[in-house]
């Protein structure tokens, strides 16, 4: 396997007013095309953060960042935004759909930017939603499925665009055990299956343990691994 | 395109009652600005109806003060007269001091050949050039008050004290939209052997000149040259276009226009606030919706088209309620106000003007919660309460 990320001595810092704070300091990490990564550690350690610069939502101030060979850093905000729209699937702990479009229609939001026409578009919606077992769901609002089924929903739109790598923060944060067991099911088969990259942030040690390795993070600093 | 209508369609239902009432609010800001906007084209309107080929040759004092008669066969004289009439403002009263309407003393034939928007029948016409007590009034003036053919009407002289009765012979149309249909003439003659009677000073006295020329484009040197013809005269002349001579009377109210041209932008400014408040407030709403649009890959562009397609979609629905609505209360207006504003109609530019605004109100709405969204990054998008 070859690496899809690399990262080095990658720091990340904010400031509060001249005060400089440090949230991620030299960060060394390589993740494997098609490994499953588990990033663990008390909140405000800085896992979230690490996540977001990986997934291209965020800037590094210090280090190298390559995603696939591309050091993300340097890419404009809209250069950006098309590498993310074709790279990177997203899972977040709230869900995140939009609560006026239907299931369908939530999945079908990333495929909008791509040069699909309507037919193709439906056809990856509608198998993807097959995929996530949502098939039968297609035509209901957010507002009117459950937690898991809205994750669901949540991992079908990050899989739909078929992206290299799947960021998902907190994915089961917001959901009963049995549920939550039933998403990480879900997105090990994906890991499994279909070869998807995936990186998770977690706090569950139940959920981590379903990732082939965990890393942790402390106060803004890595784990040996 | 069909996916964002929709999502903007979905979005613009999600505040019903808000963006309902803003929407309202547009309306009653779009009928207020139409409106005012018709109030200014109607001060206006003794100016769009006047013609390049009329001048107004009046007492260089003031209107208050006449000019003899006799001034009329000179200015015929000067090279590039064609016409000459005159005009004199009566001033009388119709039953009521509240029943307004102007009321001029006139030389018939002359002033019907110089005014040919005053569209009468050859046998209505006929009638009132024959019968020196005859009366010539406009078509809404005789809707007004009911009057038919043959018709006797009293008028109480202010300027000229007594009852001056009149038989009214004819009733004109106007040739277009912006012809004045509210006016009264009758034959300055009847008026001028009664003054003689009474051996008045005022005899022999008409209130101004109306001289038609040709070409309009000498309209200049021929005003030059009937003023001159009366320098160092008792009554000195004071000649310009008929344009020049109707904006007069505007500039005159000149104050009470700009106000209502400034409180009709006031309008559109308050409208503008009410509206990018509540665009401001829904985008507040969906911070994370629009951060997790961006995270998914979505740019300034896509946010920026949905903010301002729903804040253009609420102006516009009210923008085109507001103009619908604007042409029957306008044609109330006209009926209420036609004493004081004979010509009382929604132009053409008022429409333009007004649908203009409601959309620029639309985009300039959006302008500042695109920025916030434009300005938010995702991480902090997605890290607020949704």
């Amino acid at each position: 396997m070859s690496a899809l990320v690399e990262i080095r001595s990658l720091s990340k810092h904010y400031r509060r007013g001249s005060e400089i704070i440090p949230v991620l300091t030299a960060i060394d990490l390589v993740i494997e095309e098609g490994d499953f990564l588990a990033l663990m550690g008390p909140s405000g350690s800085g896992k979230s953060t690490l996540l977001n610069l990986i997934a291209g939502l965020d800037r590094p101030d210090g280090g190298t960042l390559l995603v696939a060979g591309l050091d993300i850093s340097t890419l404009s905000e809209n250069e950006l935004a098309a590498w993310r729209a074709a790279n990177v699937g997203f899972v977040f702990q709230f869900y995140n759909l939009i609560p006026v479009l239907t299931a369908f229609e939530n999945v079908e939001l990333p495929l909008l930017l791509t040069h699909l026409d309507r037919k193709a578009r439906r056809e990856h919606v509608e198998l993807t939603l097959d995929l996530v077992g949502l098939s039968e769901r297609s035509r209901h609002y957010p507002g009117q499925l459950s937690g898991g089924q809205q994750q669901r929903v949540a991992i079908a739109r990050a899989l739909v665009t078929d992206p290299t790598l799947i960021v998902a923060d907190e994915p089961t944060g917001d959901l009963d055990r049995v549920t939550a067991g039933e998403i990480l099911d879900l997105m090990q088969q994906l890991n499994s299956e279909l070869g998807k990259t995936i990186i998770m942030v977690t706090h569950d040690q139940r959920a981590a343990e379903r990732a082939h390795h965990i890393r942790h993070l402390d106060k803004g600093v890595l784990d040996g691994g | 395109m069909a996916f964002f209508l929709r999502l903007i369609l979905r979005n613009l239902m999600r505040q019903r009652l808000r963006n309902g009432l803003t929407s309202l609010g547009v309306v009653v800001a779009i009928v207020a600005f139409g409106l005012l906007r018709t109030l200014v084209d109607a001060w206006y309107a003794g100016v769009e109806g006047t013609a390049p080929n009329r001048l107004i040759t009046r007492n260089a004092v003031s209107l208050m003060f006449a000019l003899p008669i006799h001034y009329g066969a000179r200015i015929r004289q000067i090279d590039g007269v064609r016409v000459v009439s005159h005009i004199t403002w009566f001033g009388g009263i119709y039953q009521d001091p509240k029943n307004f309407f102007p009321q001029f003393a006139i030389e018939p034939a002359s002033y019907l050949a110089l005014y040919r928007e005053y569209l009468v029948s050859e046998q209505e016409r006929a009638a009132f050039l024959r019968d020196r007590k005859g009366a010539l009034a406009g078509r809404k003036l005789v809707e007004r008050y009911g009057w038919k053919i043959g018709d006797t009407i009293p008028l109480e002289g202010t300027i000229y004290p007594g009852t001056w009765t009149f038989v009214l012979r004819g009733v004109y149309r106007g040739a277009d939209a912006k012809t004045d249909e509210t006016q009264f003439f009758f034959h300055w003659e009847y008026l001028n052997e009664t003054l003689k009677r009474w051996r008045s000073a005022r005899a022999e006295h008409v209130g101004a000149f109306v001289v038609g020329i040709d070409p309009p484009e000498r309209a200049a040197e021929i005003s030059a040259a009937i003023d001159d013809g009366f320098r160092n005269s008792r009554a000195e002349t004071l000649t310009e276009t008929e344009k020049a001579f109707q904006l007069g009377f505007v500039f005159m109210t000149e104050a009470i226009v700009a106000v209502i041209e400034i409180v009709s932008g006031v309008i559109i400014v308050i409208v503008l606030a009410v509206l990018a408040n509540t665009m401001a407030m829904s985008v507040r709403e969906r911070k994370r919706e629009y951060a997790t649009l961006k995270a998914l890959g979505f740019g300034t562009w896509h946010l920026g088209g949905l903010i301002v397609g729903e804040a253009l979609l609420i102006s516009a629905i009210g923008g085109a309620l507001g103009i619908a609505l604007t042409f029957p209360i306008a044609a109330e207006f006209a009926v209420r106000l036609s004493n004081w504003f004979p010509i009382f109609r929604v132009s053409e530019s008022t429409v333009v003007l007004a649908a203009g605004a409601s959309l620029l109100v639309g985009i300039l709405a959006a302008a500042f919660p695109v920025w916030q969204v434009w300005r938010t990054s995702v991480t902090d998008g997605l890290s607020s309460l949704g």
